[in-house]
């Protein structure tokens, strides 16, 4: 597979999902090569070739226009159908109940990720405590029990090999969450809680980009995904709680 | 080769008129018969849009501003649907709040009575305005008046195009009533998802029919100073639908406001 | 005004208004100038963006470096004039006015006062929206699709005060422009058509206009009731697009706003508008492509109704297929299923489009003028930008290839470069109609070369920066924090080579403003019907801007299809659409 990717520049997958996505895009951008070179290799000898004798027979002419018409339907068809089934497969479902819960809300110009701590359950947040310089960035409020033991992090840090469920929030403009070492870009949209959910395959340190124009400061709104062995990730939750 | 071919010699020969153009045939549409030629039977087709842009009877000027108001009132059509989606997906739209709880805000704004009122005087203007319309189409009045014997298709419409006027003025007044008897229930613009529609889509078309009163106006001033008596009927006719069209499209909005909050 | 000609007078120039005239053909140049202006500006601030992107630290004389904002604005200007002030007013209104009426044997459009209102309306959304550059704050930052929360809340980003305002202002004008534009384009081909022109006989030209005009008018209206609920939203503390609770610099923003909006409503109604717009955008281009692959192969477009008729479904399914920009919005997966498989489906009328292209040509041994250059230019294009399409129209794929370089790629390639190339054969091919001199064919052929060359050479790389994963709307590839660094330093090279790409591709065009500017004044004289063309545009009774003569008020018959070119007969051998038949060679059907 390596040897297929390079020349598209594709950067390294690393989540479970991604191997499938890949070969789909690959296919793709093969069969959408090969028409376009297609394409103007008629164009090219059309033009270049000597007028021939006699127009084209009617029934010729239908066979010209229908033919290829039919088998790019089928083609497109199938293309449609195939990518229809990994989307279902991604997106029609969600997370299963023993997926790491994970929340990240973008603001402008940073994301922050809040763990749910040992109870599993989020706190309740409210816009009104929302204060990034008291520490609070997303909001959490004391009175609730269940936001006692909640972790924020100005970083993504997930264990190998065991599926997330990501509920993605916007404070203020609508931000893009992409990582695309693991095949992955979701809106977040203030207003609304959208939940997407892949497993991370592979440790390594991965570049979280913001893709939906959000002001000034778009360009250098990252922060890093620190996929670690599980052993790791429960050695940085423990650090972090303490 | 191509097959097909329109040759008719006879037509060619005569002189091109374009519309704007008096005598030659031409006189302005009246409401009996459509398609009077004015001595015709020169000419085995009988399909008009065959014929070059000018000689296609006396109704084609007037249809050709009748087709740009339609097409004006179609785009405007897609703007009010836009504002009529938006306000069933709002109406149906809630958030969740902080302990998890479905909010949906949306209160109804109990419209004011007067609206009721507000609606039969448009629905009233749109028959003095129809009556105007039609007075310039009397058959008898129009060969009047083209021959230019006087002014009576114009002198029978003007007291419907003023009561149209009228009416219409009623009517902004009477919404501007209603808007006052909201705000006394501190009911803003701003107030409610279901009073942002309210002011939306009573201002819209508040603007438009202010739109239209000044369409009427024109016409009032074209049946006095306008030569043509094809002018003044074009005048008439268009501002005529424009308000037909304003009528229709209240009515929708009205049943929107009052039973679908 | 036409006058009414008097028979009989003598030959004289006709006196011509060059401002605030209600001829057709000043108001197509008028429009043409517009864009020409806009797309002059739209070049320079692209330059600028290419420029920054490599070259971070270069200070603007006259102005200082270029700072993330300023990054943002010449994206929101540049993206904003070439959608709207060049693509969609040059061929639309500007060749629409030029050309349409005389391809349906007509000397006027139906309501002369109405079209130049609409022009001096979109004149003067081009000088409010460059105005807006000006203003405290300077333009607006939220690029040319305005997402809000962004573009609602002012305290959002500089620009987002004035800047944005004038901006909405702008496009608001804009849209009522467009659609004055429209209504008159419709009435005058459904009431203008000459004696015989029936609709099977309209050049394809005539119905790309057609449809365009039809989906501007649905098209904008929905824009203008979006933009009116923004400004709401801005000044009247309503609640359609802003959330509740929205928290922006740690102020919460809609605590006193009862609303419950959703900044996806705005992407609905935007993209309702936004995605007719790029065919609005591309139509002409086609329909103009398919005449002159005809005119040039010497034969009829290859199945001409069935071009007829993908016209329509293009347009048809244009307007539902938006949903498609919104795959990672927050859209309900089921929903992102239904606009693929609808978006996939307008692969099809495209693909026959092209199929009848390549039929057309096919073995033809074509004449290589200029404007046959470009429109083969075009077609490829078309087909190197359209195939992407259908990847991007996959939701799983758009879940890694949105917003990044490859869409770039994709719609620079489809749409601004096959639209321009379609807009260049126009020039080249309607030159010697509206200036009775040629275009010099040797600058043409070295204009075309430059620019296919420099268009591929920009827009091919970006496919893989953007398979590379780098975001497109970055400010700075440099200087990054995080592991974010390493990815996009990687593609910096192939950006530079992109920039310089880009420089070329600007410079190419110089060959052509000389060349307009020197056969304006001293080009070669030109025949009548310089390309033995077919459609009525060239009847000698109908050449715009023809000393007033005798033959002016001549009767304009259309006695046959467009394309009657006869393939034996090789250059000389045509029937123009004006053109008697004798009744000898007449098969009745």
């Amino acid at each position: 597979m390596a040897m297929v990717r390079m020349p598209w520049g594709l950067p390294r997958d690393a989540s479970a999902h991604g191997v499938a996505l890949d070969q789909h895009l690959i296919l793709n951008l093969w069969i959408a090569f090969s028409l376009a070179v297609l394409a103007h290799m008629i164009l090219l000898i059309g033009i270049l070739l000597r007028r021939p004798a006699a127009e084209a027979s009617e029934r010729r002419r239908l066979l010209i226009e229908y033919l290829p018409l039919a088998a790019l339907t089928l083609l497109f068809g199938f293309l449609a159908m195939r990518a229809e089934r990994l989307w279902e497969e991604t997106r029609y479902t969600g997370a299963s109940p023993a997926a790491l819960q994970v929340e990240a809300t973008g603001m402008q110009f940073a994301w922050y990720f809040r763990y749910p701590g040992v109870d599993g359950t989020f706190g309740r947040t409210s816009a009104e405590r929302v204060d990034p310089g008291a520490a609070n960035p997303v909001g959490v409020d004391p009175a609730d029990p269940h936001g006692a033991d909640d972790m924020v992090s100005s970083e993504l840090v997930l264990p190998e090999g065991r599926e997330v469920d990501l509920r993605l929030i916007a404070q203020d403009v609508i931000h893009g969450f992409a990582v695309p070492e693991m095949r992955l870009k979701q809106n977040a949209v203030p207003g609304q809680t959208i939940h997407v959910h892949f497993t991370p395959t592979d440790a390594g340190t991965y570049a979280i980009l913001c893709t939906q124009l959000c002001g000034l400061g778009h360009y250098r709104m990252q922060a890093n995904l620190r996929v670690l062995t599980e052993a790791g990730y429960q050695d940085w939750l423990r650090k972090r709680q303490r | 080769m191509p097959a097909i071919f329109t040759p008719t010699d006879t037509d060619r020969k005569r002189p091109h008129a374009d519309d704007g153009d008096h005598g030659s045939g031409r006189r302005p549409p009246y409401d009996d018969g459509l398609k009077r030629t004015g001595g015709g039977g020169d000419n085995d087709n009988d399909n008009w849009n065959d014929r070059p842009a000018g000689r296609r009877g006396p109704r084609e000027k007037l249809e050709r501003y009748r087709l740009g108001l339609f097409f004006a009132l179609a785009g405007d059509l897609m703007f009010f649907v836009a504002i009529i989606s938006t306000f069933f997906v709002t109406k149906s739209s809630g958030h969740f709040d902080a302990y998890d709880r479905y909010i949906n805000e949306w209160l109804p704004t109990a419209i004011p009575r007067i609206l009721w009122l507000n609606t039969a005087v448009l629905f009233l203007s749109s028959v003095t305005v129809e009556m105007a319309r039609r007075r310039m189409f009397h058959q008898f009045d129009v060969m009047e008046e083209w021959f230019g014997l006087g002014k009576p298709t114009a002198k029978r419409a003007m007291p419907w195009v003023i009561a149209t006027i009228v009416l219409g003025i009623a009517f902004l007044l009477g919404q501007t009533v209603a808007w006052r008897q909201l705000a006394q229930e501190h009911v803003f613009l701003k107030s409610n998802p279901s009073s942002h529609f309210f002011y939306l889509i009573t201002y819209t078309h508040a603007i438009h029919l202010l739109v239209g009163i000044a369409g009427l106006a024109m016409a009032l001033v074209g049946l006095f100073a306008s030569k043509q008596i094809e002018n003044r009927q074009i005048l008439v006719d268009c501002a005529a639908w424009y308000w037909h069209s304003m009528g229709f499209l209240w009515l929708f909005l009205f049943v929107l406001l009052a039973y679908f909050q | 005004m036409m006058g009414t000609p008097q028979s009989g007078a003598t030959v004289r120039p006709r006196k011509i208004r060059w401002l605030f005239s209600t001829d057709h053909h000043v108001i197509g140049l008028q429009y043409l100038a517009l864009a020409c202006v806009a797309v002059t500006v739209g070049v320079g601030l692209s330059l600028f963006m290419r420029l920054h992107l490599i070259a971070p630290d270069f200070v603007v004389p006259g102005h200082g470096p270029i700072l993330p904002e300023d990054y943002l604005a010449l994206v929101t200007l540049h993206g904003t004039l070439m959608l709207f002030f060049v693509l969609t007013t040059a061929p639309q209104s500007g060749f629409g006015n030029l050309i349409l009426p005389a391809q349906i044997g007509s000397r006027r459009m139906a309501f002369p006062g109405l079209n130049a209102a609409g022009f001096w309306t979109t004149a003067l959304a081009l000088v409010v929206l460059l105005g807006s550059t000006f203003v405290q704050g300077g333009a607006a930052i939220s690029g040319w699709t305005a997402y809000p929360p962004l573009s609602a809340i002012a305290a959002a980003g500089p620009g987002q005060g004035l800047g944005m305002d004038l901006w909405l202002g702008s496009i608001a004008l804009f849209a009522v422009g467009t659609g004055i534009a429209s209504v008159n384009t419709l009435t005058t081909v459904i009431r203008f058509r000459c004696e015989g022109m029936t609709w099977e006989r309209l050049p394809l030209t005539v119905w790309a206009w057609f449809t365009a005009a039809l989906l501007s008018l649905i098209a904008f209206s929905v824009l203008l009731a979006a933009l009116v609920l923004l400004f709401l939203d801005r000044h009247a503390a309503t609640g359609f697009f802003v959330p509740q609770g929205d928290v922006l610099s740690s102020v919460v923003r809609a605590a006193a706003v009862h609303g419950n909006g959703s900044p996806l409503l705005w992407l609905h109604l935007f993209w309702f508008f936004g995605h007719p717009e790029v065919y609005i955008a591309i139509l002409p281009g086609m329909g103009l492509t398919s005449m002159l692959l005809a005119n040039f192969s010497r034969r009829r477009v290859y199945a001409y109704q069935m071009m007829i008729a993908t016209t329509l479904l293009i347009g048809g399914l244009g307007i539902l297929v938006w949903g498609h920009h919104m795959f990672v919005a927050g859209l309900n997966p089921f929903v992102g299923t239904a606009f693929s498989i609808s978006t996939m489906a307008i692969a099809l009328p495209s693909a026959a489009k092209v199929l009848s292209w390549l039929a057309t040509t096919w073995r033809s041994r074509p004449h290589f003028a200029t404007p046959m250059l470009f429109s083969l230019g075009f077609v490829s294009f078309f087909v190197v930008g359209g195939l992407s399409g259908p990847i991007l129209a996959q939701p799983i794929l758009d879940q890694y290839l949105h917003n990044t370089f490859f869409v770039v790629a994709h719609f620079h390639l489809i749409m601004a470069m096959a639209g321009v190339f379609g807009l260049f054969a126009g020039v080249y091919y309607y030159f010697p109609l509206i200036a009775g001199r040629y275009l010099s064919e040797g600058l043409g052929r070295v204009h075309f070369w430059g620019t296919l060359g420099g268009a591929y050479a920009t827009f091919l790389p970006m496919h893989m920066t953007g398979l590379a994963g780098e975001p497109r709307h970055y400010a700075q590839l440099t200087g990054i924090p995080n592991a974010a660094a390493r990815l996009l330093a990687q593609t910096l090279p192939l950006q530079r080579h992109i920039s310089y790409a880009a420089f070329f591709l600007a410079a190419s065009q110089l060959p052509f403003v000389w060349n307009v500017i020197r056969s304006a004044r001293w080009g070669d004289l030109a025949q009548p019907n310089p390309w033995n063309a077919t459609t009525l545009e060239w009847h000698p009774a109908l050449a715009p801007f023809a000393e007033e003569g005798s033959s002016s008020d001549e009767q304009i018959v259309a006695y046959c299809s467009p394309c009657a070119y006869d393939p034996g007969a090789g250059w000389a051998g045509f029937t123009p659409q004006w053109q008697e038949i004798p009744a000898s060679n007449v098969k009745r059907e």
